[in-house]
């Protein structure tokens, strides 16, 4: 199958690996992997700041790009949702809408496509340690996804995971709320992180690289001793 | 820079820097939500299908504020045959002067109230304080939080953020009674106070949790029945209830009974739930003697006019939205500022307040979805702060920030530039200088609290551009593929 990457702005200038990890599984199961370098931003910041005009204008160029793609994979939940759940909301009524409907319905979050489009659970991969897994809000809730990337975990050999208390729970990122509201934000690290840091996992491990910096960044500062790991960058290590 | 228009958004920052620090307190009330989480999954499993209840749930309550008029005259018509009272209140202002002249009117002294939600809404015992009346909160949170002199920091838990020590703290100094430690004495000393304030009174207040259009009663649950109490006892009865709250038929509240009290308080059903068809009726030996109910609008109208977001009014205040909000459990009910507090009170204030002075609320979520999520008649709560945000922007844009986002879609859309910029700035350097030292600096407001991930040697498109001519080269070679 043809497989063509979604890298969000913030994986392919702060996280290369999380991408270069998702390239190298897909073509060890035998896919060629396409990456239109004419691809940006899904310009989920200003739509979730309330300028859906200028996020359109962003939204529209991605439509373009991806256009003749036959399956669009991303490897964050969020931008994912965009793409999915959020650009058919924004072009309702334009003249982009059932472009925008169709990009939806050709794309998958990273583990969903592995689990359920492609049926494999298995990648042969090997990693060891102690983690935990955190599920992104917006793959979570707005894709419904929750099983698959754990039943991918499940199959590596060496890795432990443990379930920690607040799964579930907001990690406090939420794009500019990160920012605007830091306050809040980082209380809510605070209670991820210590839940994290309960489990006494090595690892935290997660579908989202916005979640992981949001993680990272409050672990970095205060903990030290726990890594952040992209789900893609477990299943490509041997 | 400051404006009036300002106030509630810098309050709320001031007050969510100290709340979000107040370690103890967000951990107490983190424990107390945890153990209603486990008390909701218990109960809630108990249902057969937990997502069909809550689809039929939303069903019934899209026909009942899809068909207000039909319904709520249904109601009246009903209720007035059998001797009660019905007062449309437009606002808060027609509500108050409603009860306030009744009051005078009947030659009230005192009145002993329930719980409520529209009486803060319209801040009515205040006026009727200041109108000389006596007025006393039966419920017991609310009662702690009416000596407090602090309005409930949930609305559905008052006084879930005061600890016990606090509690008997403050009936020492109000009531002069001595200090304990006895969940059961607390509640002897408030329960003694209250039985007096029942018998004295001369007028009851209370909300509704249902309006019951088909048979024209209201429904009240309670797990005190201080409700109870409160419309039983003195002569005349004032419930005031937002025109929200209707349900078509009785046999409805078999469904929102165990699912109000499942969703609020992890219960099966409530200790009490009552149902009011009007006043005392020939024959009969208790009840008041005159029975008024006052609907409320207060703006309910106005976010019926919404069809994007009208299902806000399919809300029946069971507040658990509140008690899975990350957002709440880290700032508290009483930092939100409003009657209604968390998801649900971020959703609807604007509508009721005006939404250039309430729209950081709906900035104020990391739009978790955990509120739609677990909301019982499945109103899409985080997705209505996105719209909020989205008519926020288009009625005023804040200048500095359309300029932010401007220029980030002008880069965002010229991919050669993007990429330029991006192979010579991490990508939070490159709008960095816009904002730069002003107050809405992402960097700094980032590292005050947290590290930023170090840039990494090269970006991800010219790592693959490496990957692909490397693999190209092996082709030439004619290795693998």
């Amino acid at each position: 199958m043809r497989v063509t990457l979604f890298v969000p702005c913030f994986i392919d200038s702060l996280y290369p690996n999380v991408g270069m990890s998702m390239v190298h599984i897909l073509e060890r199961l035998g896919h060629s992997v396409d990456f239109p370098e004419e691809q940006t931003c899904c310009g989920q910041p200003p739509f979730n700041s309330g300028y859906w005009e200028e996020a359109r204008s962003v939204a529209v160029k991605q439509i373009e790009v991806f256009k003749n793609a036959e399956v669009v994979i991303s490897g964050s939940g969020s931008c994912g949702a965009m793409f999915k759940v959020f650009y058919p909301e924004l072009f309702h009524g334009h003249s982009a809408e059932a472009e925008a409907k169709a990009l939806s319905a050709k794309t998958w979050e990273f583990s969903e496509f592995l689990v359920n489009k492609l049926g494999v659970t298995d990648l042969g991969a090997r990693f060891e340690g102690r983690a935990t897994f955190h599920d992104g809000c917006h793959g979570l809730r707005e894709l419904g996804t929750k099983q698959a990337p754990r039943e991918l975990l499940s199959h590596v050999k060496g890795l432990e995971l443990v379930e920690m208390s607040e799964a579930e729970t907001c990690c406090g990122f939420g794009g500019t709320f990160a920012v605007k509201y830091p306050q809040i934000s980082t209380a809510m690290a605070e209670v991820k992180c210590n839940s994290i840091c309960e489990t006494k996992a090595d690892y935290v491990i997660s579908n989202d690289s916005s979640c992981l910096m949001q993680i990272g960044g409050w672990l970095n500062r205060n903990v030290g001793s726990v890594k952040c790991l992209h789900l893609a960058e477990v299943l490509a290590s041997r | 820079m400051s404006t009036i228009a300002d106030l509630p958004r810098q309050q709320f920052q001031s007050d969510a820097n100290r709340t979000a620090n107040d370690a103890p307190r967000r951990a107490a009330v983190r424990r107390a939500l945890s153990n209603y989480q486990t008390a909701r999954d218990r109960t809630g499993a108990t249902f057969t299908d937990w997502k069909s209840a809550r689809a039929s749930a939303a069903t019934i309550k899209h026909e009942a504020v899809n068909h207000l008029d039909r319904y709520l005259e249904e109601f009246e018509q009903k209720f007035t045959a059998r001797g009660g009272k019905v007062f449309w209140a437009t606002d808060s202002k027609q509500a108050r002067d409603y009860i306030l002249n009744l009051a005078k009117e009947k030659g009230v002294r005192s009145i002993v109230k329930s719980k409520a939600m529209t009486g803060e809404e319209i801040h009515l015992n205040e006026a009727l304080i200041k109108e000389g009346y006596a007025v006393v909160e039966s419920d017991l949170g609310e009662y702690i939080q009416q000596l407090k002199g602090e309005p409930p920091y949930h609305f559905v838990f008052p006084c879930m953020h005061l600890r016990r020590d606090e509690i008997s703290d403050l009936f020492h100094r109000e009531l002069g009674t001595a200090k304990t430690d006895s969940p059961e004495e607390l509640t002897m000393i408030a329960r003694n106070v209250l039985r007096r304030a029942y018998v004295d009174a001369d007028m009851g207040i209370s909300g509704g949790n249902f309006i019951v259009a088909d048979t024209g009663m209201i429904s009240i649950t309670e797990n005190e029945g201080n409700a109870r109490l409160t419309v039983g006892l003195p002569k005349i009865h004032v419930a005031l209830i937002g025109i929200e709250k209707v349900v078509p038929c009785l046999a409805d509240l078999a469904l929102f009974l165990p699912m109000l009290a499942t969703a609020g308080t992890g219960q099966h059903l409530t200790g009490y739930n009552s149902m009011y068809g009007g006043p005392r009726q020939p024959g009969e030996i208790d009840g008041p003697e005159e029975f008024h109910v006052v609907f409320l609008d207060n703006h309910r109208t106005r976010l019926l006019a919404d069809p994007e977001q009208r299902d806000a009014l399919h809300c029946i205040r069971c507040g658990a939205c509140l008690n899975v909000c990350p957002i709440f459990k880290n700032i508290g009910g009483h930092t939100y500022g409003t009657t209604y507090q968390g998801p649900i009170g971020s959703v609807i204030t604007p509508h009721f307040r005006g939404l250039e002075d309430w729209k950081h609320l709906s900035g104020a979520s990391s739009l978790c979805g955990a509120c739609t999520e677990t909301c019982p008649v499945g109103i899409d709560i985080h997705h209505h702060l996105l719209h909020n945000r989205r008519n926020a922007a288009a009625q005023k844009p804040a200048a500095g920030e359309q300029l932010l986002w401007k220029a980030f879609s002008f880069l965002m859309k010229r991919p050669a530039l993007y990429r330029l910029a991006t192979k010579f700035a991490p990508l939070g350097g490159l709008l960095h200088p816009l904002v730069e030292g002003t107050a809405m600096d992402p960097v700094a407001s980032w590292t005050a609290t947290r590290e930023f991930p170090a840039a990494p040697q090269g970006s991800f498109r010219e790592r693959f551009r490496a990957h692909k001519a490397a693999k190209a080269e092996l082709v030439k070679k004619g290795g693998v593929q």
